[in-house]
This record gives structure tokens, sequence and C-alpha cells, in this order.
């Protein structure tokens, strides 16, 4: 027979840490990851400083075109051109409009995690859209109309953007759970949608919106370009919403559901209490994911009349009196396109963590 | 016995998945305040038996009747039987995004319409009761299996059920905690709740039933107060069952 005692934790030993430890596991373990570590550092030497050198170190940030004299990006392009690429025709006068709502838009996001209130957050959610659809278009309050043919640049991409996510979220989760249903006639409906959708490009869909749609309204409705466009792209991002939140729904397992049942939660109930907030959260990352895609996919409403901030630096190249500023102009909207794509996916990332440590 | 009221009783039950013939006329009555344990080898129907008398399962043929209430595939009637039938599974099935507190407010609030305050008062009552109260505010996946199905029986507790079905409670569980759970049952059946278990604990099935049925291939093919059902089993199939499960 033998008995052994428990023993005391120790440390590990010293040369399993420290920086040197670290490169010599991580960069320099053996003979071909040194070659692979020597040649990445050579990459990044041809063209990392000629970069930096372009965009910032020789670089002309101010004054006129005739004083340019390095060899750099000529960024007084940029600056001379900012306020179009940004609002496109949308009048000076009233710039603070749009101004106002991105600021509600950041004041939503951030205070909406802080407050704990249902009802404030219903009302929250509710209010949001409208303010913002009345500060930007006007027409209300004695604040001035805007025409839509006058919204353009960035804030044109981001209200196409945050009308589609916004809008197609609440469409995709009743397909998805159209899809799953048992009863075939709104299964086969919820399918057929999402299948079409999913089978032709956005832009024959932007196509159809902008040509198809208006075939449906008598001639004497002026049915409004941008909101053709916004139809849509809501419903081409819903069929893809529904195909996210499915793969959530399937993911959760039966028991959940027979759980639900059992206790006499209602098929609404359940869903709604149970089975969604589940579902949506193994699904926050493909969520995001399709609505970094439809950020992006928001250019092609280029093709339909729509200055976009990418159409808008397009048109501003044909500016003869600033010709050839072609390159300053598509890496600054590269540039806006990478800092609001990269802060959604690192957006979604604190909500993932914010979910994962309750528990 | 005989003037009891009759809180269960299905007639000539038929179910079918596919063209497979799950259960085969199954016949049983249960009265008020009753303990049955039902047990058998694995795919005999015993679980589909019991998931049949809260609806979790459809059946094709006969009838079911719970506590006066004719179950037909209505969705008002199927709620109004769920809200007095709890139902324990062997896999817990607590809500993992809820609280433990949370788990057990949700059906009393959402289904049974009773204020919140209220609801909590009664849910620590039960949590108290299995003797979980300290973890309240915990969520299911930081409890072990034995905390978490007791969690799950103060859960159905709290709607006041009328019948508590037991799925194979203990199935799940590491072995140092079947014991923990047992308890619970025992103390909850001594309340007088009419109570279906399915279960393969031959100890709790002498302690607290008042009858034992043996199912096998769809059937129920006998059932004894326990005593008579352990030590003088009729049947060829219920000997050898009893043998397999006791010989080890």
């Amino acid at each position: 027979m033998a008995i052994y005692t428990i023993k005391e934790a120790k440390a590990a030993p010293s040369n399993s840490k420290g920086l040197v430890f670290w490169l010599r596991e991580n960069l320099f373990p053996d003979i071909k990851n040194t070659l692979l570590t020597l040649v990445g550092l050579y990459l990044i030497s041809i063209t990392i400083p000629p970069l930096l050198n372009w965009m910032i170190f020789d670089a002309t940030w101010s004054g006129t075109q005739d004083e340019i004299v390095k060899e750099g990006a000529r960024w007084i392009f940029i600056v001379e051109k900012f306020d179009q690429f940004i609002y496109g025709f949308y009048p000076e006068a009233l710039h603070w409009r749009p101004n106002l709502v991105l600021f509600i838009t950041i004041a939503f996001l951030t205070s909406f995690k802080v407050v704990k209130n249902v009802k404030v957050k219903i009302a929250f959610i509710l209010l949001y859209p409208i303010t913002c659809f009345i500060l930007i278009s006007g027409g209300w309050f004695g604040l001035e109309t805007v025409e839509t043919e006058k919204w353009g640049g960035l804030m044109l991409t981001l209200v196409v953007a945050a009308v589609g996510i916004i809008a197609s979220f609440p469409i995709g989760i009743v397909l998805a759970l159209g899809r799953q249903s048992d009863m075939p006639i709104v299964k086969t409906l919820c399918i057929g949608f999402i299948e079409f959708i999913r089978g032709v490009p956005l832009i024959t869909i932007l196509f159809m919106a902008s040509v198809v749609l208006p075939l449906f309204f008598s001639d004497g409705i002026d049915f409004d370009k941008l909101l053709r466009a916004l139809i849509g792209i809501t419903l081409f991002q819903a069929a893809y919403i529904a195909e996210v939140v499915r793969g959530g729904l399937q993911a959760i397992p039966k028991g959940q559901y027979e759980a639900a049942k059992s206790l006499g939660l209602g098929y609404w109930q359940g869903m709604i209490l149970i089975i969604l907030p589940q579902a949506l959260k193994i699904s926050i990352p493909n969520l995001v994911g399709s609505f970094i895609s439809l950020f992006k996919d928001t250019t092609l409403v280029l093709i339909i009349g729509l200055f976009d901030i990418l159409a808008m630096v397009t048109l501003t190249n044909s500016d003869t009196n600033w010709l050839g500023y072609e390159i300053e102009g598509y890496v600054f909207v590269t540039l806006i396109y990478w800092v609001i794509c990269f802060s959604m996916s690192q957006y979604s990332k604190a909500i993932e963590r914010k979910f994962n440590t309750e528990h | 016995m005989s003037e009891q009221e009759i809180m269960i009783s299905m007639k000539d039950v038929n179910k079918w998945y596919g063209d497979f013939h799950v259960l085969k006329d199954v016949n049983l009555n249960i009265k008020k305040g009753e303990k049955v344990v039902i047990c058998g080898p694995s795919g005999s129907g015993k679980s589909t038996t019991i998931r049949c008398l809260n609806h979790l399962e459809k059946f094709q043929e006969g009838s079911i009747n719970i506590n006066g209430t004719e179950l037909i595939d209505d969705v008002k009637v199927v709620r109004h039987i769920r809200a007095q039938v709890g139902m324990v599974f062997q896999h817990f099935n607590l809500f993992p995004h809820l609280s433990v507190l949370e788990n057990l407010v949700l059906a009393p609030t959402w289904v049974h319409k009773v204020p919140r305050k209220e609801a909590i008062k009664k849910a620590m009552y039960y949590l108290e009761r299995v003797k979980i109260a300290d973890q309240a505010d915990k969520y299911p996946n930081q409890l072990s299996g034995g905390q978490q199905q007791r969690v799950a029986i103060a859960r159905c507790l709290c709607i006041n059920p009328e019948i508590m079905l037991f799925d194979e409670p203990t199935s799940a569980l590491d072995p140092e905690m079947v014991s923990e759970v047992l308890d619970v049952m025992v103390e909850l059946a001594d309340e007088g709740i009419t109570m279906i278990c399915v279960t393969h604990e031959m100890g709790f099935a002498k302690k607290v039933a008042d009858r034992v049925i043996f199912m096998d291939a769809g059937q129920v093919i006998e059932e004894n107060e326990p005593n008579e059902f352990f030590d003088n089993p009729q049947s060829d199939r219920l000997k050898l069952f009893l043998e397999q499960i006791l010989s080890h």
C-alpha cells in the first residue's frame, strides 16, 4: 500500500519566460522559421518606409498647388474638397444637422451599454431613427427640407449602411424564424425569398429597385431614388442576416426549446426570452462580418446615380482645377473605410467580451 | 384508494415515428398524489410516454386526460396543461444566459402573470428548499451537475405544478452527485405531489414509489407495488432486466 501527500505548486523555471525566450521560441526556433522571419523583415523594410515617407514625411499638408515642392502626397486636395467628401452637396449652412446626428449616434452607442432600464432602451431604439431622419431630411419643426439628391459623400454612405443594417436586422430574424417554421406556406415563402436574393448580385437588386419598383406604383407618385436603393439594400441584407441567424438558431440545443415549452411559454415568448438571446449572441461575429461587407457594398449605389464618398472622389477628380489627384483621393477613402470597418469589428469584440464575462 | 381522483389517464395511446411503432396501446391511470416509477431498457418508450403527457411528443391514437383536461393538439389546451405539469430533464436544460434566479422567475412572471416581487420571493423559497439559495445570482454553467439539477427542480416547483415528470434526472450526473438530487426528490414525494419518474435508481423506487412500471418495446409489460415488483417479478423480460441492472 502507498499513500502520497498533495504537493505544493512551484514557480515555473526561469528559462521559460522573458523577452529572449519569446524571441527564440516564436521568431527563431529553427532554420526554416528563422529564414521566414528574415524574409518577413525584409518585405516590411522595403514597403513600410517608402509608404510612410509618401504619406507623412514628404507630404504637403497646407498651402496652394503652386507652392508644392515635396515629392510625397499632396493632402491639400483632401483639405480643399473635405466638405464635399463628407457631406456631398448638402447645404453648407446646414452641416450642423448631420454632425448632430453623428453625435447622437455616438452617444446612443456608448450609453446603450450603460442604461439598464429596458423601457428606456426600447424608447431609445424607437426614437433614434426618427430623430435622425427628421434632422437630416428636415421638413419638420421648422427645419429646412433638404432633398435626397443633395445628400452625398460619407454622410450618404453612413445613411445607406445604417438604414440597411437597422432595417434588415428584424426582417432577417423573422425570415430565419419563418424558415424554421412548421407552417409549410410560411416556410416555403421564406426559403424562396432568401434563396432568390442570395442567388443574385447586389447590383442586380439595385437596378431592379431603381427600375422595376416604380412600375408597381402609379405614375403620379415620385418615388425617391434613395428610398428605392434603401429598400433594395435592406431586402438584400435581410436575406444574409436570415442565414446567419439560422446558423445561430440551429446551434441551440433542442433541450432549450423543450424546457421553454415545458414551462408553458408560448412560441414567441420562448423565442424572444430564451432562444433568440442565445442564438444572436453566438451569431455576433458573423452578423458583424455581414454588416461590414454591407458597409463596403454601399459603394454600389454609385451605379444608380447616388454619390457616396467613393463617387464624390471620382467626381472631384474631374474638377479641371484639381486634375491628377486620384491617388490622394482614393488613399483617403481607403483609410476612411478601413477605420470604420475596423471600429465595427472592435465594437463587436467588445460586445462579445461583455457577454462572455456574464456567464 | 379507488375513490381518489384520477390525475392522469392514458387510454390505448399509440405513437409512431414514421413507420416505427414506439408506443403500443399504453394504458396508465395515475391517482392524485401517487408516485410512479417507470423503468425499462433504453428504447422501450418510457421517456416518450412521459413526454406525451406534456405534449413534447405528439401521439397518433388513443387519448390522454390530465387533471380533467383532454389533451388535444391545440395551442391553448397544450399551454393550459403545461402550466400544471413540471418536467425535469436528464440534461437539466437550464437557460444558460439567465442567472439561477432569473431561470426560476421567468415562467411565473411570463406564463402565470405573477408580479415580479412575488415571483422572486417564491423563487428564493424554493431555492432554499433545494438548499442552493446562496447560488441565486450565479449562472448555470458555474454550478455542478447536481446543483444544476436541483435548480431545474426548483424551476418546475415555481409554477406550482400538480404533476412532476422526471426524465432520467440522475443519469447525466457524476456518481457522487446523484444522492443530493434524489434527496430533494424524496422530500418532494413526501409532500404528496403527483410524480412520474423515469429512472434506474432502484433504491429510490423502493423508497418512494407507490407503483413501479416496467416497459419494453413500447408496451407496459408489468406493474406492481415496489416490493413485489423487485422480489417477485412475473415476466421473463422483467426478470432478465432486473438481473442485468442489479448484477453489477
